[in-house]
């Protein structure tokens, strides 16, 4: 039986064939899953988490900093483990299908499509406001139209993802790279131990400035922390175009998350140690992109134009694996037939689920230019936030029904359960903080699932072949 | 300068959306719909594997 199922073996993965004529190229390695999971979180870094010193000050943005840090180190070993041993596309979607059921999966499926696409909608809303700034640094007389600057950001990444998983991820890791190493370059430029550093953290950090809003704000300011990680969750979605599912997966999952924990510090530290939390934590009418104005602080030329780059790459980085993430999800719920089986297509010469990527463009579009940023953000963030719900469910019942020794994980994450526990606590801490901000969108939003979860329910349900769903050799789970 | 970055903007959104959508319906009409719907979960490194051994 462990043999079947065993997918560290290098000599099989314990999958037969089951007519596939066409399918997803197994070509990508623990760089590409990296620059996958890095490359759509980075964003965060370079705008937006700054609001959560606006809730709280800078001491509170870093509480929940380290906060969030600890819930996406649990999601990240969670997910290690668990996607490791289901190395088909889908993600977390996959993994709620053999592990929990049709209508979780079905659920899950959808918080990562919308989540994704949501992403990707912001970023190329962002990356439409980032030009218009360079046209105005540049003296642009006219105010720019953004519009064919974000048609162009989602057009020209869907191509890119139409045309291989190879090509499109690693783009992703050069500009991800380049961005991860903008935010080391200032961070040494600004030399922190050196006496004349131009860093004030004693003076912007004391008094008044230190916790305005008290701990009630250190509680606020958690919704925003998601920010430094959200979307690091998104490395499963390689799972069936890695070339080794059980070291890649984990190795590159991993090394991400602990890439973000030094990025999200290392921000913070910058931001906070040039820019006042007034200004800091205003991100419409303030720092908009705080790195990019703790750069402009130095005065350096060279740190400007480098973190502006860093801007413009980690902004493309992210809607790039958006729209690679949200097609597999989108393609494994129409291969089941929890979609119409039409979405379920591979190219035949490229490999990659184009009905999914190309049905996928117009709903990004629709949303980037007819939706606010922060709606959109926000849709983004609770789709996010219903998944990680999922995630310790998922992972206790994964350890109960399939025990250590019945099969062989890729990783092992310790400590379980408190991992799992640990995240159920801190996702119910931040559902309260969104319900401060934005109560009326998370009642909206759960009412939308409730009412698809009815459809899939009573209508859909009956086109999925049980049978066909379920090729992984997996053993009948313990209790069946 | 703007102005003509902004025309080069819209003429390229339209190149890859027509080569996208040009490509999707030389696929559709070339492949048979088995063909292309035919992939099973955990089905690709077999493929992989006899690919090599062919080669």
């Amino acid at each position: 039986m462990m043999a079947n199922t065993d997918i560290t073996s290098k000599t099989m993965d314990g999958m037969g064939p089951h007519g596939t004529k066409v399918g997803l190229l197994r070509v990508l390695g623990p760089a590409h899953v990296w620059a996958l999971g890095v490359g759509i979180v980075l964003v965060g870094e370079y705008m937006g988490w700054n609001f959560a010193v606006g809730k709280g000050g800078a001491y509170a943005a870093l509480i929940a900093c380290w906060f969030a840090g600890i819930l996406y180190s649990c999601v990240a070993m969670i997910d290690s483990e668990v996607t490791s041993t289901v190395a088909a596309a889908g993600g977390q979607y996959t993994q709620a299908k053999h592990i929990v059921g049709p209508l979780m999966a079905f659920n899950v499926g959808l918080y990562l499509v919308f989540a994704y696409t949501m992403l990707e909608a912001g970023n190329a809303i962002t990356l439409g406001y980032l030009i218009s700034v360079a046209a105005d640094m540049t003296g642009a007389t006219e105010p720019l139209d953004q519009r064919p600057f974000i048609i162009l950001a989602i057009m020209f990444l869907a191509w890119l993802n139409y045309r291989g998983v190879l090509a499109t991820l690693t783009f992703n890791l050069i500009i991800t790279a380049f961005a991860f190493c903008a935010i080391l370059v200032l961070f040494f430029a600004s030399a922190p131990w050196s006496e004349g550093s131009m860093l004030a953290h004693g003076e912007l950090m004391s008094g008044q400035a230190a916790l305005p809003y008290g701990w009630l704000g250190v509680l606020a300011a958690m919704h925003f922390g998601l920010w430094f990680y959200l979307g690091i969750e998104g490395t499963t979605q390689a799972a069936e175009e890695v070339r080794s599912p059980a070291r890649a997966l984990p190795f590159g999952t991993l090394a991400g998350i602990m890439t973000l924990l030094i990025a999200a510090t290392l921000t913070w530290y910058i931001c906070v140690g040039y820019l006042p939390w007034e200004y800091l934590g205003d991100g419409v009418n303030g720092a908009v992109a705080p790195l990019f104005s703790a750069a402009q602080m130095t005065g350096s030329d060279a740190l400007i134009i480098i973190l502006g780059f860093g801007t413009l790459f980690a902004t493309l980085a992210s809607a790039n694996g958006c729209i690679n993430d949200a097609s597999r999800a989108w393609f494994s719920m129409g291969r089941d037939h929890y979609l119409p089986q039409w979405f379920g297509a591979v190219h035949p010469q490229y490999r990659t689920p184009y009905r999914s990527i190309i049905f996928l463009v117009p709903i990004a579009l629709i949303f980037a230019l007819g939706a606010p940023l922060d709606q959109v953000i926000t849709f983004s963030i609770l789709s996010g936030l219903l998944g990680y719900t999922f995630m310790p469910i998922n992972v206790i019942l994964f350890r109960r029904k399939w025990p250590l020794d019945t099969i062989k994980r890729g990783y092992e994450h310790p400590f379980h359960p408190i991992p799992a526990i640990l995240l159920i606590a801190l996702c119910s801490v931040t559902y309260f903080a969104v319900f401060l901000g934005y109560g009326t969108q998370l009642i909206a939003m759960v009412s939308f699932y409730i009412v698809v979860s009815l459809w899939f329910h009573f209508w859909r349900y009956r086109f999925v072949k049980r049978a066909d769903q379920f090729t992984m050799p997996w053993p009948k789970p313990r209790g069946y | 300068m703007w102005p003509m970055i902004e025309t080069g903007a819209w003429v390229l959104s339209g190149l890859f959306a027509l080569h996208m959508v040009w490509d999707w319906y030389k696929t559709d009409t070339t492949y048979s719909e088995d063909v292309l719907t035919s992939s099973r979960e955990g089905e690709i490194e077999a493929m992989v594997e006899q690919h090599k051994l062919n080669g």
